[in-house]
């Protein structure tokens, strides 16, 4: 028996699979060749390119000013953090630093991205694992992020609001009124979520010692974010290469030990309350000045390479800049968190049920166009 | 951590069950106002935020005159090759010649709602107007010409 020219059954008994491109539980143009031995997975081999634009390649004809708004189409969720990630690399080799009160405008901004990321990954879990009724609470919340979203930079999803040097427009007058009626409601909503699904029996019994990765395989496999953080692996950029003034703001690294998918959910939803506490921290105090730190019309780095990370909602961003002294980079290369995530994908899922995968895709969070770039 | 009994355990589930299900309940019976919007029917009330990117406007005041200089600043901002400024020579009263605009060729179909064109104009001569319903049935449609037929550039605008 054989499907587009491949054996499906292969010669020691086993059965493959193929679980997408178009597939609803993956969330997005990715392709798995599952093998089954019966219903037990036994190995996974993940075909990506299905939704590769050469954002890399394009930004090499772009000016420095230009080559950030294409981020935002990497990991569509976090794309605050994407483009904040690499005007700190071009503010980096221009050897400034955003101003002040930019600096504060950009973790706030960040945590609200990373709170709306999580609250649509919530939603989504539960989706995925049977529960539709948490998709609506979380993405009523959503909604209200994206509107404060909409009202200073202009746009819901792909921002484009951080600019070398500091933030594009200064904040819109009722940005703080409304960002403390949206934390108030969502530390409200938070105990709802728990309601809901943390301790329901039939959501512990599908993540509970359900794809297990040991802290060696997250280790090897590059994990980083939520996904090593369940194994025990301590990797928050925000703490341990503090950027644009994190290391002034208090908050707790969340570790679990377990590296299950019950983990890596309880992972994330502390690190919901950890970003309400930092908006919380940071939202009285906007320091007054400039929102943006004054550069050349034409920006020109010198030559050499460039190199930063910033922790997004799924892990660790790194972009990489190599100059030539030109007005547009050399070689740009983005270290993206997914691409390393799915890659332990094969490991946690040896031995389990292909019901299962479902629930270690839906924890690991996979967003497909961070993976392809 | 020693594991609860047969009973008890049947007892935490149905309990866990029933926490979530009484939750759903309350919002069930506690109508709140509604969240979401009825979206084609509400075109008359629908207000977007100000700063909302739709698209790239030209704005022209009562005498037929915009803020262009035709600098072209624009067009090199533009990551994605969406403006097309053709200038032409004018030809002043007193016999000296200035450059200016023809046509402000605007591509709707490749922009991306950047909006780094908007801070790249010196003059303020474009921004982003709230329309976001763009579809039309022929590709041709979205190639737009901003500056409206026989206008001028403001006076004083350098």
């Amino acid at each position: 028996m054989s499907l587009m020219g491949q054996d499906v059954l292969t010669e020691d008994g086993l059965f493959m699979v193929n679980i997408g491109p178009q597939h609803p539980s993956t969330h997005g143009v990715l392709h798995l060749k599952v093998w089954l031995d019966g219903e037990t997975i036994v190995k996974i081999q993940p075909h990506l390119g299905y939704i590769h634009r050469s954002i890399e390649k394009m930004s090499e004809n772009l000016s420095y000013r230009n080559f950030i708004f294409a981020t935002s189409r990497m990991d569509y969720l976090s794309a605050h953090i994407n483009n904040e990630a690499c005007a700190l690399t071009v503010e980096k080799g221009l050897g400034i630093q955003a101003t002040p009160r930019a600096k504060v405008i950009r973790i706030i901004m960040a945590e609200l991205t990373r709170l709306a990321s999580h609250q649509l990954w919530w939603g989504c879990t539960g989706l995925d694992l049977g529960a539709v009724t948490p998709f609506f609470y979380a993405f009523r919340d959503r909604e209200a992020i994206n509107g404060i979203m909409e009202e200073t930079c202009g746009a819901r999803l792909t921002m484009n609001y951080m600019v070398p040097g500091g933030v594009m427009y200064d904040l819109h007058p009722n940005f703080q009124k409304h960002t403390k009626d949206v934390m108030a409601s969502i530390k409200k909503n938070l105990a709802d979520y728990d309601n809901l699904l943390t301790g329901n029996v039939i959501f512990e019994m599908r993540t509970k010692g359900v794809g297990v990765l040991s802290k060696e395989d997250a280790i090897s496999f590059g994990c980083t974010g939520p996904t090593a953080r369940a194994s025990g692996v301590s990797c928050d950029i925000r703490k341990l290469f503090p950027y644009s003034g994190y290391e002034n703001v208090q908050f707790d690294e969340i570790l679990a030990t377990g590296g299950d998918c019950y983990d890596r959910y309880m992972c994330r939803m502390a690190e919901m309350r950890q970003s309400v506490n930092i908006i919380e921290q940071l939202i009285d105090t906007i320091p007054e000045g400039d929102f943006q730190e004054k550069t050349k019309a034409v920006i020109k780095l010198p030559k050499g390479e460039f190199y930063q990370r910033v922790e997004t909602a799924r892990g660790e961003l790194g972009v990489y800049i190599v100059s030539d002294g030109a007005a547009s980079p050399y070689r740009v290369k983005y270290r993206s968190p997914g691409f390393s995530n799915l890659s332990a994908l094969s490991q946690m899922a040896q031995g389990v049920k292909i019901g299962d995968l479902v629930a270690i895709m839906a924890t690991i969070d996979l967003v497909i166009p961070d993976i392809d770039r | 951590m020693k594991e609860p009994g047969y009973f008890k355990t049947i007892y935490l589930s149905v309990r866990s069950l029933l926490k979530g299900m009484k939750m759903t309940g309350y919002y069930f019976t506690h109508l709140k106002e509604i969240q979401t919007e009825q979206y084609p029917d509400n075109r008359a009330t629908l207000v977007m935020a100000d700063r909302f990117r739709g698209e790239v406007i030209m704005p022209h005041n009562d005498l037929n005159e915009h803020s262009c200089t035709g600098c072209q600043a624009c067009e090199i901002a533009c990551p994605n090759g969406t403006i097309k400024i053709i200038t032409k020579q004018e030809i002043l009263a007193d016999g000296k010649k200035k450059k200016a605009i023809d046509q402000f060729v605007y591509h709707l179909d490749l922009c991306t709602m950047c909006n780094l064109c908007i801070v790249a104009c010196p003059t303020d001569a474009i921004k982003m107007g709230h329309e976001f319903e763009h579809s039309v049935f022929d590709k041709s449609q979205l190639k737009k010409i901003l500056n409206v037929k026989g206008s001028k550039v403001k006076a004083g605008v350098e």
